[in-house]
């Protein structure tokens, strides 16, 4: 029971990043209806940014806040740059786009920071702690709280604030808010700026447990697929409910499933993705959709 | 007939030159460069498979890389335990993946191409590791070695009557692919051309009108994606051949991209697209690989981390690229420059005319 629990906690702990990540997907999701195949690379990115910031000597929570800024300005840079000329392309055109950007990102990566393996540092102990009979290390207990304060900010942002009304407005009815005077292409930019610095969380979050490397976030972003899936696409709720399920489910399951393991976590993740699109194609949260003739 | 031969398009006989290019090319090349030319036959025929979902059907896989997998490890392991004949186990293959494929298919028709590009991603993130686990099947992360494959006498002889040496393995494959890639290149013609071409394309422009003008969407979907499942495996049967290898590391998610780049580089709902996609995607990382190191001025180190990351760099911007500014491909630039051609030399009376341009689709 005590040995469940604990893993109940490091999954909550793996799910807020998975959390982070889906989070990011679904900020570009609801802003343009497209699902962003570099958002893991971005975020990979913008780790190694943070990284080298510590490395020239910058407190780790100071380099925490400025290299989110920097991923915020990398995410507007590559909107305007490679997404704003095919803003209005089929789905089809910007897949193939994004999955473009995902390669050119890690190698990028790759060409400038190498492909050996680089330690991360933690602010938080390895030592545990005991809460309820269950034995918890300050390091996901750090990571559930950092993604928590995260992932509560996005929401005070989207819900509570002008800006953020004006970003659901853009994205549910760009033509009623353009007409209302809001800058609907900027709004996009936004959006990708704001997921960019999201998605970099669970970057600097998951390193210091995988090592940084360029392909660091191939399988955190299945992860993230599965958590946006089942948490419904649109929904930042259910990505948030999402990633924590996933997390706990995945933990679970290389635990106590004998042939599942380790090696085959990931392949929960995909029975979860094509589970959920064949079962309940709208997740936990989502809306369901009606097709347009 | 021969009045037929004469009025043929040029495009028939631009076809002709290149199969008889291709015919002749092992009796000039030496036997390695043959055995490169089989891997772009190989890459070919996979992209040709994909070119039929995405640019025919309008769906999308980032997957491919897996039915190859699923192709290559059929053939190895009908090869190597049930000691099988080769040739016969390509077919085999071949259909097995399809089968596959449209059983994937099916679960496919509920999702938008955006979730089906999710869940085909994350199958192809996941295969390797799902390769590895049946391991006496599979022989685990060591792979299958495969015996090598000796010419049939009939073909040796032919090959050392024309260029005076012997035919190697390399040489022999190059022709197996050779002829596996026109027979599928054929039907691929055939398929677009026909009812069920017409029918996929119809449901690509608009799923709507195509249900009320009266295709079947789920079927004709499912065969797409049962069809673009069969060449990726003939593909990944032909590929372990060729090798004499298979081993989980050997389908990795860059090679579904890579079968992508070469899709959309070559130019979507295309024929002679893949081909021309295969050429560049194969030989991208190689000729960029080549030519780093033999420049002295760069520093090794650096070389080293150019030949890993080079080839990811070069293939992310060329999609980004060709997606923004050419989203027809290679195909597309030549046809609307021949096209643009041909109206300057006919002059500004037929341009005045108001009469539409033939659709490069049927026309």
């Amino acid at each position: 029971m005590q040995e469940l629990l604990q893993q109940i906690v490091s999954g909550i702990a793996t799910g807020g990043i998975f959390a982070s990540l889906a989070l990011a997907l679904v900020l570009i999701y609801n802003a343009m209806g497209l699902v962003n195949f570099a958002q893991g690379e971005m975020a990979m990115l913008a780790t190694f940014v943070a990284l080298a910031l510590i490395d020239h000597g910058m407190n780790y929570w100071i380099a925490f806040p400025v290299t989110l800024v920097i991923a915020f300005a990398g995410g507007i840079a590559i909107e305007r740059v490679v997404i704003r000329p095919v803003e209005r392309a089929p789905i089809l055109t910007l897949v193939i786009i994004t999955l473009g950007l995902a390669t050119l990102i890690n190698g990028l990566a790759g060409f400038i920071f190498g492909y050996v393996p680089r330690a991360f540092p933690s602010p938080f102990s390895v030592q545990t702690v005991n809460i309820l009979g269950a034995l918890a290390s300050y390091q996901d207990l750090g990571v559930i709280a950092v993604s928590g304060v995260v992932l509560l900010a996005i929401y005070m942002l989207l819900q509570h604030t002008t800006v953020g009304l004006t970003m659901r407005a853009a994205a549910h009815h760009p033509e009623a808010s353009r007409l209302l005077g809001v800058h609907v292409s900027w709004m996009l930019a936004l959006g990708w700026g704001l997921a960019s610095a999201v998605g970099s969380v669970s970057g600097i979050m998951v390193a210091p447990i995988l090592l940084l490397q360029p392909n660091m976030m191939q399988t955190i972003i299945i992860y993230a697929f599965a958590a946006a899936v089942l948490g419904g696409i649109e929904s930042p709720l259910g990505a948030v409910v999402g990633g924590v399920i996933v997390g706990v489910t995945v933990n679970l399951a290389g635990v106590y499933l004998p042939f599942v393991g380790g090696d085959l976590q990931l392949a929960v993740a995909l029975a979860i993705i094509v589970g959920v699109l064949v079962l309940k194609p709208n997740g936990l949260f989502g809306r369901p959709s009606v097709r347009r003739v | 007939m021969l009045q037929r031969i004469r009025n043929s398009p040029p495009r028939y006989w631009l076809v002709v030159v290149v199969i008889l290019f291709f015919i002749g090319l092992p009796t000039v090349i030496g036997s390695f460069q043959a055995s490169e030319w089989a891997q772009v036959l190989i890459l070919a025929i996979a992209i040709m498979g994909l070119n039929i979902l995405v640019g025919y059907s309008g769906q999308i896989s980032l997957g491919h890389g897996a039915f190859m997998a699923i192709g290559a490890y059929a053939s190895a392991i009908l090869v190597h335990k049930y000691k099988m004949d080769y040739l016969v186990t390509i077919p085999i293959a071949g259909l097995l993946t399809g089968m596959i494929g449209f059983l994937f298919g099916v679960p496919a028709l509920r999702l938008s191409a955006l979730y089906l590009a999710l869940a085909t991603f994350a199958l192809a993130v996941v295969t390797p590791s799902l390769i590895k686990r049946p391991a006496e099947l599979t022989g685990g992360v060591q792979g299958i070695i495969l015996p090598p494959i000796d010419p049939p006498p009939l073909a040796s002889d032919a090959f050392t009557a024309v260029t005076g040496t012997a035919m190697t393995s390399d040489q022999w494959i190059y022709y197996v692919t050779l002829a596996f890639a026109l027979v599928l290149f054929w039907l691929a013609w055939n398929l677009v051309r026909h009812r069920a071409g017409r029918a996929m394309r119809a449901i690509r422009d608009g799923e709507v009108a195509a249900a009320a003008s009266g295709v079947n969407i789920a079927g004709y979907k499912t065969l797409a994606f049962g069809i673009s499942a069969l060449y990726a495996g003939i593909a990944g049967s032909l590929f372990g051949l060729a090798v004499g290898f298979v081993s989980p590391d050997t389908f990795p998610v860059a090679l579904s991209i890579q079968l992508l780049v070469g899709t959309v580089v070559g130019g979507l709902a295309s024929i002679p697209g893949p081909l021309i996609g295969a050429i560049f995607a194969y030989f991208l990382p190689i000729e960029s690989n080549q030519w780093v190191p033999t420049q002295t001025w760069i520093p090794s180190q650096i070389a080293s981390t150019v030949e890993k990351a080079g080839p990811a760099v070069t293939y992310g911007v060329v999609l980004i690229l060709i997606m923004i500014f050419a989203p027809n491909g290679v195909v597309g630039l030549i046809t609307a420059g021949y096209a643009r051609l041909r109206r300057r030399l006919r002059g500004a009376a037929d341009r005045d005319s108001g009469q539409m341009p033939p659709d490069p689709q049927t026309g």
